[in-house]
């Protein structure tokens, strides 16, 4: 079916390729039924809670753990048989620095080098110690590097085989903003130049920059798409409430989170997000408040974040 | 809506609680204990283990010791002597071997340590007075497993003989007992223990060394990337192991110096022969180090089964206490042991200068373990996170 045709034509163009993948770990789901295409060329951001099966995914797209169900294809592969093939072409960085801590940055690089097979070792590991920007820090312990540098070695490291497909597991955790920012704009290249990027995260920032995006929450993948059209297809109505200098916020919240109507409220600085899935209901709850003078109502836009909370609500409660 | 501090703030206990802190202390590191499965099990494992070993495997008053007789003459006279050979439960004759080259093989592949040899005449001269000499070779290598029996032969045997119509009655004795210690006429330990060592170290250092490097590798978070990687478990293993076979040359060769220049033990065979069936035997220990490595789940536990996998190496292999005096379960724990056949080789090689035809059963049993260490080594790795 599906993942025949992924084989040969979607090769091309579609990159991975997977249907109903379920993994269990001691008879519990971990991944559900998951099925996603992934087109050359684009960020896929993979966004879900802890715990909520992302790490699992990738691990099976990269044949490190085997579906107890399903079937599927990367870089044109199948996932069950051929993941040495895989191995061969997919960039993996790991949630946890996976570099030899005790090697230098240089012997670090070289080892990946003469493992992919490249010819000229030591000449790869320059060329990549050149573009990271690395240049004067080659003799470094790996452990000895701050954990931005950590970051950027390693994404150097998983991109110096110059494979089709990068598998990056929550990147930037623990890295400052600048960093960062730098390694988006450094993913963004690698995506135009074709390079296929999957990268799960928590940072509704770094989901707001990829192509297209999946939530995942308790094993199953709730929805994808491009960030407009995930904010769009929550029909979710915010309002942001403010008071001067946030005075009685927190009873307000405590107030509005149980009425009927309201699914979320949440603090931001000096004002409240207020959301519901119906607008009427929402609408008919607030009303009262809206007659206080100390509030000040908006009507907005939902955020991202707005809509990955009031998803998540929603997973947990078809989930118990 | 919840809140994490609670609205009314629990009671404290007076005072600065010193042995209330130290309790919970004690309670968590009981928690902890409890979790880990292989310390725990090392915490009952051990006691038991040793106790066993010494208990009922270890003798230092060796038994049934295996004796070749080579009899010039068969008659009541030398029957009677092989009987109370046997009777003094020192010897036990395995082999009747027919020529002194075949006495001579047995004696340097280990297969007897002694060798009784009853010249032709024996009895006429008993007869006759003339007091003729019985030769008893023993393998010196081990003094602590000849040395006892020899002390005790004379006495036990005329004792024996005393009784029997055969011998004529007299007080002394009516033949002489000329003993010779091969190999190590002196009796000096040095010469048995430095080629033990070898073993020993040899097995500790590489067991130690592989049994870590995987679950370091698992613990440091580096084997994950390591196996999305295009490399198979084989590759893995070998460029994991060969490194420490160059180590364990390193210390071999540093334990066999030193033996020699400072303890004058000889090395009397060859050396090329001697390096090839050492091979074999680090292989073999590290693949089992390898092995371990693949099953703990971190360093201490490794570390743990390493220790556990010593022990019995160094009670039943034959380098504290003489394997021959070993009750027979106890001798098929040993031939399981690499330690117990490199001990065997690495001695007839240094001390006797054995031939490899005469070490064959040996390197092949060497062989055969290192064989099967490895192939678990390698089915137990396991190449995904399943």
């Amino acid at each position: 079916m599906n993942a025949q045709d992924g084989a040969q034509n979607g090769a091309q163009d579609i990159v991975i390729d997977v249907h109903h993948l379920t993994k269990k770990f001691d008879g519990k789901a971990v991944v559900r039924d998951l099925s996603m295409q992934v087109k050359r060329g684009t960020i896929y951001g993979f966004l879900g809670p802890n715990g909520s099966g992302k790490t699992t995914t990738i691990r099976m797209l990269c044949g490190l753990l085997t579906p107890d169900e399903g079937e599927g294809t990367c870089l044109g592969y199948d996932i069950r048989t051929e993941t040495d093939k895989i191995k061969r072409q997919v960039g993996y960085m790991t949630q946890r620095f996976s570099l030899y801590q005790d090697l230098s940055v240089r012997e670090n690089l070289e080892f990946i080098a003469r493992i992919y097979g490249i010819a000229n070792p030591a000449a790869a590991a320059r060329a990549a110690i050149e573009r990271l920007g690395l240049s004067g820090r080659e003799e470094q312990i790996a452990g000895e590097l701050s954990g931005g540098w950590k970051q950027r070695l390693a994404l150097g490291a998983c991109t110096l085989p110059s494979p089709q497909l990068l598998l990056l597991d929550e990147p930037t955790a623990g890295v400052d903003p600048k960093a960062r920012r730098e390694f988006w704009n450094e993913i963004h290249a690698l995506a135009a130049d074709g390079l296929t990027v999957l990268v799960s995260t928590h940072y509704m920032d770094e989901a707001e920059r990829c192509h297209e995006i999946a939530y995942i929450a308790y094993g199953d993948l709730l929805v994808h798409g491009s960030v407009e059209h995930v904010i769009a297809s929550a029909h979710l109505s915010t309002y942001v409430v403010s008071t001067a200098e946030g005075a009685g916020l927190s009873r307000l919240s405590d107030e509005l989170a149980g009425k009927p109507g309201v699914d979320m409220v949440a603090p931001f600085g000096t004002s409240l997000h207020v959301s519901g899935r119906d607008a009427a209901a929402l609408e008919a709850a607030i009303a009262p408040y809206r007659q206080r003078k100390d509030l000040d109502w908006k009507r907005s836009e939902p955020s991202l974040e707005d809509v990955f909370i009031d998803l998540m609500g929603k997973a947990r409660d078809n989930f118990q | 809506m919840t809140h994490l501090i609670p609205t009314q703030a629990p009671r404290r206990l007076p005072g600065d609680g010193f042995w209330r802190k130290t309790w919970a202390m004690l309670l968590k590191e009981f928690i902890q204990l409890r979790r880990d499965r292989v310390s725990f099990a090392m915490i009952i494992m051990i006691p038991l283990v040793q106790l066993m070993l010494f208990g009922y495997a270890i003798n230092t008053m060796p038994r049934d010791l295996p004796t070749a007789v080579l009899m010039q003459e068969r008659n009541d006279l030398t029957r009677s002597i092989l009987a109370a050979l046997e009777n003094t439960k020192f010897f036990k004759v395995t082999r009747l071997p027919r020529t002194e080259a075949e006495v001579d093989q047995l004696l340097a592949s280990g297969t007897v340590l002694f060798a009784v040899e009853i010249p032709a005449n024996f009895e006429r001269s008993v007869r006759r007075g003339d007091k003729p000499a019985m030769l008893i070779e023993a393998d010196a290598t081990d003094p602590v497993a000849s040395g006892t029996a020899l002390g005790a032969l004379g006495q036990v045997l005329q004792t024996a003989l005393s009784h029997d119509r055969d011998v004529p009655d007299s007080a002394a004795m009516p033949f002489e007992i000329r003993t010779h210690a091969r190999y190590n006429p002196a009796g000096v330990t040095q010469l048995n223990i430095v080629p033990g060592l070898v073993g020993t170290i040899l097995t500790m250092t590489m067991l130690i060394f592989t049994a870590l490097s995987v679950t370091r590798e698992i613990e440091r978070g580096t084997m994950e990337s390591l196996l999305a990687m295009p490399i198979s478990p084989v590759e893995i293993m070998l460029g994991k192991i060969v490194p420490y076979i160059l180590v364990g040359f390193v210390q071999a060769s540093l334990i066999i110096g030193i033996g020699v220049s400072l303890f004058g033990v000889p090395v009397v065979g060859n050396l090329g022969m001697l390096a090839a069936l050492s091979t074999l035997f680090i292989a073999a220990n590290l693949s089992i180090g390898y092995t371990f490595s693949t099953i703990a789940q971190n360093q201490l536990q490794a570390m743990q089964m390493s220790m556990m996998f010593f022990l019995p190496n160094i009670l039943l292999s034959g380098f504290m206490f003489p394997f021959a005096g070993m009750p027979v379960w106890a001798q098929y724990v040993g031939e399981a042991l690499p330690l117990t056949h490199y001990l065997r080789i690495v001695r007839s090689i240094m001390l006797k200068g054995a031939s490899l035809g005469d070490l064959r059963y040996d390197g092949f049993a060497l062989f055969v373990l290192m064989l099967i260490a490895m192939t678990i080594a390698v089915t137990r790795f396991r190449r995904t996170l399943d």
